[in-house]
Order: C-alpha cells, then sequence, then structure tokens
C-alpha cells in the first residue's frame, strides 16, 4: 500500500519534472513564430469584420498549437523516431477511414470525432517526414535503390489517399515533405534529375487522373478572364486586391476587396489577398523575410541535430513551410492555379495552425536535443 | 566507421540544406517580385479597378416644381404614391427568371404591355443593381396584395415616389397640359445624366414648355456598394436642384367662369390683359382628367379619349382652326386707315350685293346698310364695306398689313401645341397649293372667309394690339417664378414686345368706337344690348362664318341643322378706352356670334368684373415702336 504510494509519488515528481517545467525552446523561433501568429490575427481581425469571431477563434486555435508545441519540444526525438512507424501506421488508417465515411463539401476530407473534427491529411504532414526520415536514416547514406523505392511508396499511399479525396494541395505538400527528405538525405543529383524528367513524362497521365473541376481550375488560371464570374473571379479580385494596396497598402481595416466581399474566401485561402491590400508591398516584404528567417532557423536546427533521424525530419519540416509558402502567396498574386493550401499562421483554419505548431513543436524537440558544441 | 559516416551525413546534409535554402530564397524573392509587379508597376490600375468596383454615383432625381395660378391656387402638385420595383440582378434565375417572374406578379398586380415594355427599355439603359421601375401608382389594394405575396417575388420592392397630381382635374387639362411617363423616343432624346433618376416628364401644355424650369437638376449620390450591389455607405451627396415653381398669369376664377361659360359646347375661351399681354384664360372644351395621363393611361380610358369624335384632346385655344368671319374686320379697317386707303369718315354704300368692277358675280351682304363710315360698318358688320376695302387694298397689301397683327403665325405663346393658322395670301396659295390668286379671293379675305384659319389665340393677340393702340405684347401664361416653397416669388420678364402695328392714334379710335357702337347701339348693331348693365363700355365684334363650304360634300348635312351650321366667334375687350381685359370666345358650331359667343363672353366679363380690382396689376412699359 505504502509502496504503491511511494511509486505514485515517484511518478508524480517524474511527471512534474518532465512536463511542468518552464518550456525549453529556441527562443529566435518561437518569437518568429509568435511575431506571425500576430500578425495573422490583426490581419483576420480586419479580414473577418465585422464578426470578431473569426480573430479570436484562430487565437483560441494558436493557444492550443503553441501549448502541443511546447509539449511535443519536450519529447525525446528518440521517443518520436520510436513511434514514427506506428504514427505513420496510424495516419494511412485515418485516411482509409476518411475516404470510407468522412464528411465535407464536395470532398472527404473531414473526420468528426463529435468533440472536433480534424482533417487526417493534416497528420500525414507530420508523420510523412517522420516516416522518410525513419527509413533513411535506418540505412546508409546516401540512400541506395531499395530505400528510396520504398520512401517513394510510404509517399505515394497517403499521397494518393489524400489525392483521391480529393484535397490536391495537401497531397502535393504531403509527397513535397517525403521529397524533401530524400533531398536533405543525399540522394545523388543524377537521380533528382531522373525523377524530375519522370515527373515532367507522368504529367499527362496525372492530368487524366485530374477531376474536371481541378482541369478547370488550371484552365482558370492560365485564363481567368475567361470565367469572369466563376472561378475566374477568385483570381482576378484576389490580383486586384493585392494590386490596390500599392506600395504602403490601404491601412488596417481600410481594405475594401474583402470588407465589400469582392474577395472570396477571404480569412483562409485569400487571407493573405487581405493583408497584401491593407499593408501594401511593405507588409507583404516584411511578412516574406519573416517566413524565410523562420525556414532559415529551421534549417540552421536540423544541421545542429544530434542525429540523422533528427536532421531529417527538422530539415523536411523547415522546407515543407516554405512550400505553403510559396503556393498561397503564388495563388494569391495569381501567378499559381487556385489550391486550397493556406498561408501558415495567417489563413484562417483550425487543424492546420495546430499541426504546423505541432510540427515546430517536434523542431524545438530536435533543438532542444541537438549536438553538444565541441 | 559509423562515426565517420555521421559526420559525412552532416556534411551532406549541410551541403544539401544551403542549396534548399538558397532555392527557397531565389523562389520567394521571385514571388515577392510578383508582388512588386501587381502593386507598384499595376498598382494604380488595380487601385482604379477596386475603386471603380466598390463606388457607385447614383442620380437623385429633382422634384419637379410646383404649377399655381397668379393668386397660388395650386394647379400641379407633387403627392406621395407607391411604385413597383425590380432590382434585375436580385432576381434569380437571369432572364428566363424574370419572365416568370413577371408573369407571376401579373397575377397579383395588374401589369399591362406597355408597362412591361417601358420597363425593359429602362433596365436596359440602367446598371443591373438599379432598380427600375414596373407599375407605378399602386392602390392600396394592389399593395396589400403584393405585402401578402412578397416572399414569392425577392428583387421586388414597393418604393415610395412623388407623382404628378392636378387638383383642378379637367379645368386646366389644357393649358397646363399633363406630365407622363418618359417613351421610348424621349429616352433616346434626353440627356441620360439629366433624367437618370427621373420617371416623368411634360408631355403637354405649360408642363411641356417649361420642361426644364420645372424639371430641375438631378443631384447625386456616391455610395460605397458591395459585390451584391447593397450600398454600405454614402460618401458624397450632391442634392439635387428642386425645379422651380411657375406661377401662371391665369386666374383660377376666371378660369372657372369661362369653363362654365362655354359649357358643353365645343370651343375655346382665351382671355388676356391688353396691357401686359397676361393670359387670364385659357379654356378649351371639352375637357378630359389630366390625372389619367400621369401614371400611364389605361388603353379603355386612352381610347375613350381618342376616338371620341369630339376631340377632347384637342387644345383649341391654341391649335383649334377656326374661320374668323367678321371678326377680322377690325384689322381690316386698320389696314385700310394705316395705308391710307381709307379715312374714318370715308363711307360705301352697302346695296345687299357687291360686285367687283367688271365681274358678275356677287358677293352678298347681310342686308342693304346704305351708306356707311368706318364705325357703322364695324357696329353694323357691313360685308360690303370690307369687300370694296379689301380689293381697293390688294391681297398684298392687305395679308401683308394683317400679319403685323400675328395671323398665320404662332403667337409664342408659352404653352406646348401651338398651331400657325392660315393667313390668305398670294405667295401663301402658291406655295401651299401651287394656284393663282384671283381678285375674288381678296374679297372674301377681307371678311375673314375663303383661305382663312386662326387660332383663339391669334385673334386674342390681334384684339390686345387694338385693344392697346397699336402696341404688340404676344401673349403668355408665366407670371412668376419661385426657386423653392419659402422662396421669394419673382416676376418672370416678359417676353420682348413685338413691332408695333400702326402709327395713327386715329386708326385705334376709329375701330375702338366702331366696336363700341357694335355692343352698345341700336339695332342693327350686332350685338346690341350685349353692354347693358355693364359699368364698363365693352367693345366687340362678332363673327360668323359658314362651317363648310357650300361646295364640300358635307354641306347638305349640316344645311338640315341651322343652328349648326356656322363656326361663331366673338371678340371683346373692356373698358374700351382704357382696356384691362381682352376676350375672345370660339365656338365650333353655333348659329351666329351674337346670339351663341357673345352671351358667352358677356358671362365671363361679369365673372371677372367680381375681382378685376384685387388682383395686383402688372404694367408696362409702353412698348417699342
Amino acid at each position: 500500500m505504502i509502496l504503491a504510494l511511494e511509486g505514485f509519488g515517484l511518478h508524480l515528481r517524474m511527471f512534474a519534472r518532465r512536463w511542468l517545467r518552464p518550456p525549453a525552446l529556441d527562443w529566435p523561433l518561437a518569437c518568429a513564430l509568435l511575431l506571425l501568429a500576430g500578425v495573422g490575427l490583426v490581419n483576420l481581425y480586419s479580414a473577418g469584420a465585422p464578426d470578431t469571431k473569426v480573430a479570436f477563434n484562430q487565437g483560441a486555435r494558436f493557444l492550443i498549437g503553441a501549448t502541443l508545441m511546447v509539449l511535443i519540444s519536450r519529447i525525446s526525438p528518440q521517443s518520436l523516431r520510436k513511434w514514427t512507424p506506428w504514427l505513420y501506421a496510424g495516419s494511412v488508417l485515418l485516411l482509409l477511414v476518411v475516404a470510407v465515411m468522412g464528411e465535407g463539401r464536395g470532398a472527404h476530407r473531414w473526420l468528426d470525432l463529435k468533440i472536433f473534427r480534424f482533417q487526417p491529411s493534416e497528420l500525414s504532414k507530420l508523420t510523412m517526414p517522420m516516416m522518410a526520415a525513419w527509413v533513411l536514416s535506418r540505412g546508409e547514406l546516401p540512400p541506395r535503390f531499395a530505400s528510396l523505392a520504398l520512401v517513394g511508396l510510404l509517399i505515394a499511399i497517403p499521397a494518393g489517399l489524400i489525392a483521391k479525396q480529393p484535397d490536391l494541395g495537401t497531397a502535393l505538400l504531403v509527397v513535397a515533405s517525403g521529397m524533401f527528405v530524400i533531398f536533405l538525405a543525399g540522394m545523388a543529383w543524377w537521380r533528382i534529375g531522373l525523377v524530375a524528367a519522370a515527373a515532367a513524362a507522368a504529367a499527362p497521365v496525372a492530368w487524366h487522373f485530374m477531376h474536371d473541376y481541378q482541369k478547370k481550375r488550371l484552365f482558370t488560371f492560365l485564363d481567368p478572364a475567361a470565367d469572369r464570374l466563376g472561378d475566374g473571379w477568385h483570381i482576378m479580385q484576389s490580383e486586384i486586391a493585392v494590386g490596390s494596396g500599392g506600395i504602403w497598402g490601404k491601412g488596417w481595416h481600410q481594405g475594401t476587396q474583402s470588407a465589400l466581399e469582392f474577395l472570396p474566401e477571404h480569412t483562409t485561402d485569400f487571407a493573405f489577398a487581405v493583408f497584401s491590400e491593407e499593408w501594401g508591398l511593405v507588409g507583404v516584404a516584411a511578412v516574406i523575410l519573416l517566413y524565410i528567417f523562420i525556414v532559415g532557423r529551421g534549417l540552421m536546427i536540423a544541421a545542429n541535430a544530434r542525429d540523422t533521424y533528427s536532421r531529417l525530419l527538422a530539415g523536411s519540416i523547415s522546407m515543407s513551410f516554405f512550400v505553403y509558402v510559396m503556393v498561397n502567396g503564388g495563388m494569391v498574386a495569381g501567378i499559381l492555379p487556385v489550391v486550397g493550401v493556406p498561408m501558415p499562421l495567417i489563413s484562417y483554419g483550425g487543424t492546420s495552425v495546430v499541426a504546423l505548431l505541432a510540427g515546430f513543436g517536434m523542431l524545438m524537440s530536435i533543438h532542444n536535443n541537438r549536438r553538444s558544441p565541441h | 566507421m559509423r562515426l565517420r559516416n555521421a559526420r559525412a551525413d552532416a556534411e551532406t546534409f549541410r551541403a544539401r540544406a544551403i542549396v534548399g535554402f538558397l532555392v527557397i530564397v531565389l523562389c520567394l524573392g521571385a514571388l515577392v517580385s510578383r508582388y512588386v509587379f501587381l502593386q507598384v508597376y499595376r498598382g494604380a490600375e488595380f487601385g482604379q479597378t477596386s475603386d471603380k468596383q466598390r463606388i457607385s454615383v447614383r442620380s437623385v432625381p429633382p422634384v419637379r416644381g410646383l404649377i399655381y395660378d397668379r393668386n397660388g391656387v395650386l394647379l400641379a402638385d407633387n403627392i406621395a404614391a407607391f411604385r413597383l420595383e425590380i432590382v434585375p440582378e436580385t432576381v434569380e434565375g437571369g432572364r428566363k427568371g424574370l419572365d416568370k417572374l413577371l408573369a407571376e406578379l401579373g397575377d397579383v398586380i395588374a401589369i399591362s404591355a406597355d408597362d412591361i415594355e417601358r420597363f425593359r427599355a429602362a433596365r436596359a439603359k440602367k446598371k443591373a443593381f438599379e432598380n427600375v421601375p414596373l407599375r407605378l401608382k399602386l392602390s392600396e389594394d394592389e399593395i396589400a396584395r403584393f405585402s401578402v405575396n412578397r416572399w414569392r417575388f425577392p428583387g421586388v420592392e414597393i418604393a415610395p415616389y412623388l407623382t404628378r397630381a392636378y387638383p383642378l382635374g379637367p379645368n386646366f387639362a389644357h393649358a397646363v397640359g399633363y406630365v407622363g411617363r418618359i417613351d421610348i423616343n424621349e429616352l433616346t432624346r434626353l440627356d441620360p445624366n439629366d433624367y437618370a433618376g427621373t420617371t416623368h416628364i411634360g408631355k403637354t401644355g405649360v408642363e411641356r414648355w417649361y420642361e426644364d424650369d420645372l424639371h430641375g437638376a438631378p443631384g447625386s449620390e456616391t455610395v460605397e456598394v458591395d459585390v451584391n450591389g447593397q450600398v454600405r455607405r454614402k460618401l458624397d451627396t450632391i442634392a439635387p436642384t428642386p425645379g422651380k415653381n411657375l406661377y401662371l398669369s391665369i386666374d383660377a376664377r376666371l378660369q372657372r367662369a369661362a369653363e362654365e361659360a362655354l359649357g358643353p359646347r365645343l370651343g375655346a375661351v382665351v382671355a388676356i390683359d391688353p396691357r401686359n399681354g397676361e393670359v387670364l384664360a385659357l379654356v378649351s372644351e371639352p375637357e378630359f382628367d389630366p390625372n389619367l395621363f400621369v401614371n400611364g393611361i389605361s388603353r379603355a380610358d386612352y381610347a375613350l379619349l381618342t376616338e371620341d369624335p369630339r376631340k377632347p384632346l384637342l387644345n383649341r385655344a391654341i391649335a383649334g382652326g377656326f374661320i374668323p368671319g367678321s371678326t377680322v374686320k377690325p384689322y381690316v379697317a386698320a389696314a385700310g386707315l394705316e395705308l391710307g386707303v381709307r379715312t374714318p369718315s370715308d363711307t360705301v354704300v352697302s346695296t345687299g350685293e357687291y360686285h367687283i368692277p367688271g365681274q358678275k358675280r356677287g358677293y352678298r351682304d347681310d342686308f342693304a346698310a346704305g351708306r356707311v363710315d368706318l364705325k357703322l360698318a364695324l357696329a353694323w358688320s357691313v360685308n360690303t364695306y370690307f369687300y370694296s376695302l379689301a380689293y381697293e387694298l390688294g391681297i398684298d397689301r392687305l395679308s401683308g398689313f394683317l400679319a403685323k397683327f400675328g395671323f398665320g403665325a404662332k403667337t409664342g405663346i408659352d404653352v406646348a401645341g401651338e398651331g400657325v393658322g392660315v393667313l390668305p395670301s398670294a405667295e401663301w396659295l402658291r406655295q401651299t397649293r401651287n394656284q393663282p390668286w384671283f381678285a375674288g379671293y381678296t374679297v372674301n379675305a377681307g371678311f375673314g372667309q375663303g383661305f382663312w384659319v386662326v387660332t383663339p389665340i391669334q385673334l386674342a393677340h390681334a384684339l390686345t394690339v387694338v385693344a392697346a393702340k397699336g402696341a404688340n405684347r404676344p401673349p403668355h401664361v408665366l407670371h412668376a417664378t419661385q426657386t423653392g416653397i419659402g422662396a421669394p416669388v419673382q416676376l418672370a420678364p416678359l417676353p420682348l414686345p413685338g413691332p408695333n402695328v400702326g402709327t395713327r392714334a386715329s386708326t385705334w379710335k376709329a375701330i375702338e368706337e366702331g366696336m363700341w357702337l357694335a355692343v352698345n347701339g341700336p339695332p342693327p348693331s350686332t350685338v346690341s344690348g350685349l353692354g347693358k348693365e355693364f359699368p364698363y363700355a365693352i367693345a366687340g365684334k362678332t363673327g360668323t362664318a359658314e362651317r363648310f363650304s357650300r361646295f364640300d360634300e358635307s354641306w347638305t348635312y349640316i344645311a338640315t341643322s341651322s343652328a349648326d351650321r356656322h363656326q361663331v366667334l366673338f371678340e371683346c375687350f373692356t373698358p374700351a378706352e382704357d382696356p384691362r381685359i381682352a376676350v375672345v370666345v370660339a365656338l365650333e358650331a353655333g348659329k351666329s356670334g351674337a346670339s351663341d359667343a357673345a352671351p358667352i363672353a358677356r358671362k365671363i366679363l361679369d365673372a371677372w368684373l367680381k375681382y378685376a380690382d384685387d388682383v395686383p396689376v402688372r404694367r408696362v412699359a409702353e412698348a417699342a415702336p
């Protein structure tokens, strides 16, 4: 009895030591993320106006995500590595479940867990680089063909399921996160060239498998004016919002494109258009610099990681972050087709924020367990 | 081995990470350059595009000016009414949806084919988010019915507006005229900026003549609209300039008296103050209710008016063509005196029949008056005197002089729709019918028959010239204007006087004496006794003209009813020496000017007498010579 109590006490102390100490984070990265989240919330307050719920909801989700980041930062990379195959398998299973019984407008993406709904595809954005890093860190580097083929298969499974939902944007991100691991693992340049050539050759095949609405989006992207009142509307109005912002912007809450509802999806996919309209080129450049800083800082953490798994994972998470920015920023500016990729920490969307910050939690953990300086 | 590997892996990673980072920076640099392109290079252009789609300038129609009589009696008012409007953009299902909606609306509210045609024309001129009126002046019943069914018709609204109303109804139908909905022809003619929000326009009478003054200038409202065209806020407002209020010189009391004196007879009355040309009464019978036209007259009502053989829509006072008969004699006399062909005391012998020297054909006189001077010739209306006078003058001199009185031309009265009439002349006959002039025509012209056509307003104008002893003051109805209710009433400038007619005071004295004798002398003065028990001396002249040529096929029918065989007229002014009012009564059918037209004129003068002194009179300086 006493023994049991003592045991419990020991457990309690261990729990306290492990979880309740002050957070150990990479403060430059944490501050950059906080700043970015602040920008995002301020922008959403205006983009969602007169509805202030949008900004507050996003703030709540940011808090949840930040808490998760702190918690994950306390899990050692070794533990993460140990759980990797199970997490990966779990995420693929959830994707299968969604494929069978998911819900969502037009596309089956959501899983209703009664308390909250979430997109298993977001989970894959994390488990994919973990799994790739896990596989490649086990063998010799640069990776042999067998490992590469295995990773390729492991990428294709979740990516295929997500693309089938259909959610091309997320599938793209999942593929990218896996590819970054391979790239960072040192895959030979000639192999990279070969894969690129194969991808180019496969494009017509991919076209064949694309949904009509996806094909239409691509056409519309190429010539927005042809579908002025339909999908082209998004692109044109977004360009008008961005362009009319000029160098200095119209000012916070002075943007007309979102307030008058010319710009659709102005809190989610096109939140950055609102930001561009109200803060101008100056704001855009500042935010892009912040993104570059975050990516760069993430890569530094990766470079200093203790082991190969941590290094590859941290590197992939950082570089994936860039893909979000590029795809969303390009879409808003009309140089990339409309796909549902959010602007990190600026677009409204719960799961995306939480998943992003969870990823940064892993980076923090890797930072906390970095190589000791010689 | 393991350690070396780990170090090599780290080195490989570092190299790859640096390459990756550089590529990322390059890509994001490219992305920013796209933003530079959009925000700097094309910033101004997108700024304009953004403003263009959010800022909308809407026209605010001005309130139409009111119309009063000279004493402030309201003749044309603006009253609140309700109309049905459609915002085409908010109608579901595009063009087909609109057709369906119009069909279904028809079950609830009567919508005519005209309404729909006008709606479509107006719609084509407006932006999709602008309201387009469909039906005006809804009845309370219709408003109630629509309210119950409102949910069935998204995009359809009931909106208040101001509509024209004529409180005195038919009484001023011809003088004031009416407004109506802008029709398709007008829509293409009007300045779309000035009339952007306006639905009505003056169609006839004063409403048309003074359209520009009454309409005012539209204001504008700069608003910010959202993607659905809903107004979010007003950015700028320029208030419309309301149309001017007009005070007519017409006296509603005299107008009413003239209308009552005419009764059901087809004809016209014009009363003018000869001292300034101000029209005091302008009546044409039959009348109609101008209120019918304001919000679109029904086909049945319109047919009733247009198919009525009495032609109620014809404004006989300014556009009715009458054969003047003997009413032209004072003017022919003036020509003789002024051109030196006669003196007042020169005499002519009437045997009952006149012959042009050397011709067999006889020109009839009513009776053998014997030797008459000008005075008696006018008082007894002796045709022979004027036959010979006209013959001696010759047509060129005669019509040349009569043109100075304004015959054969518009008087320029400020009421839309004036007619021209015909002043017979050799020139006119050649131009219109390509026929040569014969001396017989001159004889006929001398007593107001033959080719003559006058409008009552022309005759009244000529009469004021005689009454004013040669001063030529064009008739007009605008007395004063006001820029808004409560603003000072400003007298309207009088039209420029025409050149004086005649130069000899004796001319007018002789004519006035003749016309006085016609009313005040014993028989055979034509209207002997008409001036009885009237405090002022009345001077007048009758006219009894053959309605139809004896060679006309309709003659036999008309001949059977002798009471209607003539067009009868009477012209008079009073007080004879210093006239304050000149009246012309013209009837399309009657026995004689003396028996039918003159008593009507007397009734009007009696009515005028009651308040002749309580209206301040506008004196004008003597007209320019």
